[in-house]
């Protein structure tokens, strides 16, 4: 018998089907101009209960908190009693970071190292969240979050050593440059794989909520790395079982070459991404520190509360290059980062500290160049001990430990074979 | 006849297999508007439009699943991914999937696509950018594994890759994509623009599958190898004075066995070199296939030389490396026995 179809239904298109590529809306040689992207007046979004139905919620998944306006002022439900001193240090760290990273570009141009990656334009997402951890918390970070560590009062100096791949690396020179590792600072080691990280963070908060714990963890991914199978486990994970964990996803615009809406493809935001499973979800203006603070602490509250997973996306735009083997004017017009309508995040949260009574552009240079040499100064200490090309690297004997608990007969023969 | 990079030839490869065929489609992370983080695609999407070459989101498996689907459907999809050890999360595709299409369906349906990836270290890429996995699918029926140590080479494999009926994996080491590796990390690279192997034939026909190279010819012993691990072995040849015979395989399943057996019956030895952990990697079965078919001619135990059996170290990439110093101690000892 002949295999028989169906004819097509009544009004079918006959007309070819075509493939839809999205494009970003600028490239190199057009103009950037962000004057309809739109963009709510700070304080305007509403500050729900944490333990608000997420039902009640879902709109907070398309707009964007903020708390810092044009004048500097704090303002909104979202805006916080927060002592200065506090502000003073979130500012302090981001010059930190900012000062670490350009002494570690340079570094890597004089070939020092062999890689590095930059934080420029994101400072606030990183070094505003760790305000809303304890110690005992877990970060499960990705390459763009040095700030977690810089913020927990983490040495620079060890930084440095990892960046340099010497024998002051507390991960022996095996890792990239700014892979780094601190379970005292609740920094989990970082892997050159994509988003493995993000259902790991899930596991590890399941783990403190079946031991009947009081800790929680935060998993870190990039808007593009959303795309991995990996970060939908996670959503399922956190979901089903509430884990005590903060979803976070760092929407800087780009992946490498590719704009966010390749990854993002018809769903809005990644915010939205929460709003299936279930769980809460909020956007937050991720150059602004004040906020950035304030939806962390909620969502680290809902996690310390068992209420469950909070995703949280920080819109904010990777004013550098990828890495430092990457060149983004090939990509994206080099205005773009200066048309991006969020602004600096040092620079709104320095204004703010100014509007409020408690800075001034003197304390400002002041702090700049105090950054710079506390920077310095740790670079002269790691530099002591050597770089990946100056030399001092861990022993190559080292290579061979750590890969068991005990080195097995054929490791043992192979360090042998070596001559180590 | 001109002299081009390996990545100048992958781009050409592309670039004719298109033209050739409009079933060929090319895809993957940062492949259309960029051109690759390599540069492998490089005018590619302004030459054939958004729907023959396009940015992919960051998912390899769903590269691979929607190649498997595509390819189904009667395209022949050309796809990249960026470090061949981000392949992983796409392994269950790979292996279950496209390996296995045309076996579970009796032929009514397969899978003609190609999943090119860079693979090795030498370039400070730590551990998650160096892996070299090509045991990983030699293991794995119905994959065809392809390794080019030259441009011409890395031409003229991808075009036959991309003809053919199954799907075939291309490895491209990418320590070699700019000039070739002799080994010595401290010396400048020459680029392959200035080296005899740089040369590239632009309207060539393609190198078939499952045939080796003699990259030189020799009487005291065979080194068999591939990929970047060919030119450490000629530096070692020529460090030494030992007069080795250096059989390239390109194609390393299927292998080339009559050439492994031509070559080893004349040398008595032989030496297999790759820089993937040694254990349970693909020089085990070179090894196993000489012994079985070169029993009789060998005058002495076959030699491996390989990565240690530890994870890609960053700062130790020169001792992790099998060198010229490395290769030449095993030629010498195994001369001696
Ligand atoms: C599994 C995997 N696939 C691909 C890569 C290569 N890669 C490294 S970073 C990157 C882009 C990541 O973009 P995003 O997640 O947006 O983070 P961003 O760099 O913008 O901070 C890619 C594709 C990788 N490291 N791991």
């Amino acid at each position: 018998m002949a295999t028989t179809f169906a004819t097509p239904p009544p009004g079918a298109s006959p007309a070819p089907l075509t493939l839809n590529v999205p494009e970003p809306e600028f490239r190199p040689g057009d103009t950037p101009d962000f004057s309809n992207a739109v963009i709510p007046r700070a304080g305007t979004v509403r500050r729900p209960p944490v333990d608000v139905d997420p039902q009640e919620i879902r709109d907070l998944a398309f707009t964007i908190i903020r708390v810092l306006n044009r004048k500097g002022e704090a303002v909104g439900e979202w805006a916080e009693a927060l002592d200065p001193d506090v502000l003073r240090k979130g500012l302090r760290d981001m010059l930190t970071l900012r000062a670490y990273d350009a002494r570690m570009m340079k570094a890597q141009r004089q070939g020092k190292t062999s890689f590095y990656m930059q934080h420029l334009g994101e400072e606030a997402v990183s070094c505003a969240f760790q305000g809303a951890l304890a110690r005992g918390d877990m970060n499960f970070p990705t390459y763009r979050q040095a700030g977690l560590l810089i913020s927990s009062g983490y040495p620079l100096m060890k930084m440095m050593c990892q960046v340099y791949s010497n024998d002051g690396d507390t991960a022996r020179g095996r890792q990239l440059p700014v892979f780094y590792s601190s379970k005292e600072h609740g920094f989990f080691s970082i892997s050159g794989n994509l988003a493995t990280q993000y259902i790991q963070a899930v596991g590890w908060a399941m783990g403190s909520a079946i031991r009947g714990d009081t800790k929680i963890a935060a998993a870190w991914i990039g808007e593009g790395a959303t795309a991995e199978n990996d970060f939908h486990a996670a959503l399922v994970f956190a979901s089903t079982y509430k884990a005590p964990v903060i979803l976070n996803v760092v929407n800087n615009q780009w992946a490498i070459s590719t704009f966010q809406g390749i990854a993002r493809g018809g769903s809005g935001t990644f915010a939205a991404r929460g709003l299936g499973f279930g769980i809460p979800a909020l956007r937050v203006d991720g150059n602004d520190y004040l906020a950035v603070l304030a939806v962390a602490r909620w969502a680290a509250e809902r996690a310390r509360r068992n209420l469950g997973p909070t995703l949280v996306e920080y819109v904010t735009y990777r004013a550098g290059g990828h890495s430092t083997s990457d060149d983004p004017t090939a990509y994206r017009p080099k205005e773009e980062s200066n048309a991006w309508p969020l602004g600096d995040p040092v620079l709104r949260l320095k204004a703010h500290l100014v509007a409020i009574g408690e800075w001034s552009d003197e304390r400002h240079v002041q702090a700049e160049a105090e950054a710079h040499d506390t920077v310095v100064s740790a670079q002269r200490e790691a530099e002591a001990i050597g770089t990946l090309m100056s030399g001092n690297l861990p022993s190559p004997r080292d290579m061979f430990e750590d890969v068991y608990a005990e080195m097995p007969p054929h490791l043992k023969r192979q360090r042998q074979e070596s001559g180590y | 006849m001109t002299h081009m990079t390996m990545i100048e030839a992958i781009q050409n490869a592309h670039d004719v297999a298109m033209a050739e065929d409009d079933r060929v489609v090319v895809f993957g992370q940062d492949v259309g508007f960029f051109g690759g983080v390599f540069r492998c695609t490089a005018g590619l999407q302004k030459k054939y439009g958004k729907s023959r070459c396009f940015d992919t989101p960051i998912s390899e498996l769903g590269i691979i699943g929607a190649a498997v689907g595509m390819a189904a459907y009667g395209m022949k999809p050309c796809v990249e991914i960026q470090f061949a050890d981000y392949m992983y999360p796409a392994y269950d595709q790979i292996v279950s999937e496209a390996a296995r299409l045309r076996y579970r369906s009796a032929g009514e349906f397969t899978c003609p696509m190609v999943v090119r990836m860079p693979t090795g270290g030498g370039i400070y890429g730590a551990q998650t950018h160096s892996q070299s996995p090509e045991a990983l699918f030699t293991h794995v029926t119905g994959l065809k594994t392809v390794v080019p140590s030259t441009p011409a080479d890395a031409r003229g494999l991808l075009l036959s890759a991309i003809a053919d009926p199954d799907p075939v994996i291309v490895l491209e080491p990418k320590r070699i994509y700019n000039g070739p590796f002799d080994g010595h990390h401290d010396r400048p690279v020459v680029s392959w623009k200035k080296h005899p192997l740089g040369e590239v034939d632009t309207a060539g026909a393609p190198i078939p599958l499952g045939k080796a190279a003699v990259r030189r010819e020799g009487e005291a012993l065979t080194v068999l190898t591939y990929g970047t691990m060919v030119h450490v072995a000629l530096a070692a040849a020529e460090e030494t004075g030992i007069d080795a015979e250096i059989v390239d395989l390109r194609t390393l399943l299927p292998v080339d066995l009559d050439q492994i057996v031509r070559s080893v019956e004349k040398t008595g030895r032989c030496i297999v070199l790759h820089e993937a952990t040694l254990t349970c990697g693909y020089g085990a079965e070179l090894v196993s296939l000489v012994q079985e078919h070169c029993f009789y001619s060998l005058e002495a135990p076959v030699v491996r030389v390989a990565g240690w059996d530890t994870p890609y170290p960053h700062a130790q990439e020169w001792t992790y490396f099998p060198g010229p110093a490395r290769v030449g101690e095993a030629m010498t000892r195994l001369l001696q026995r």
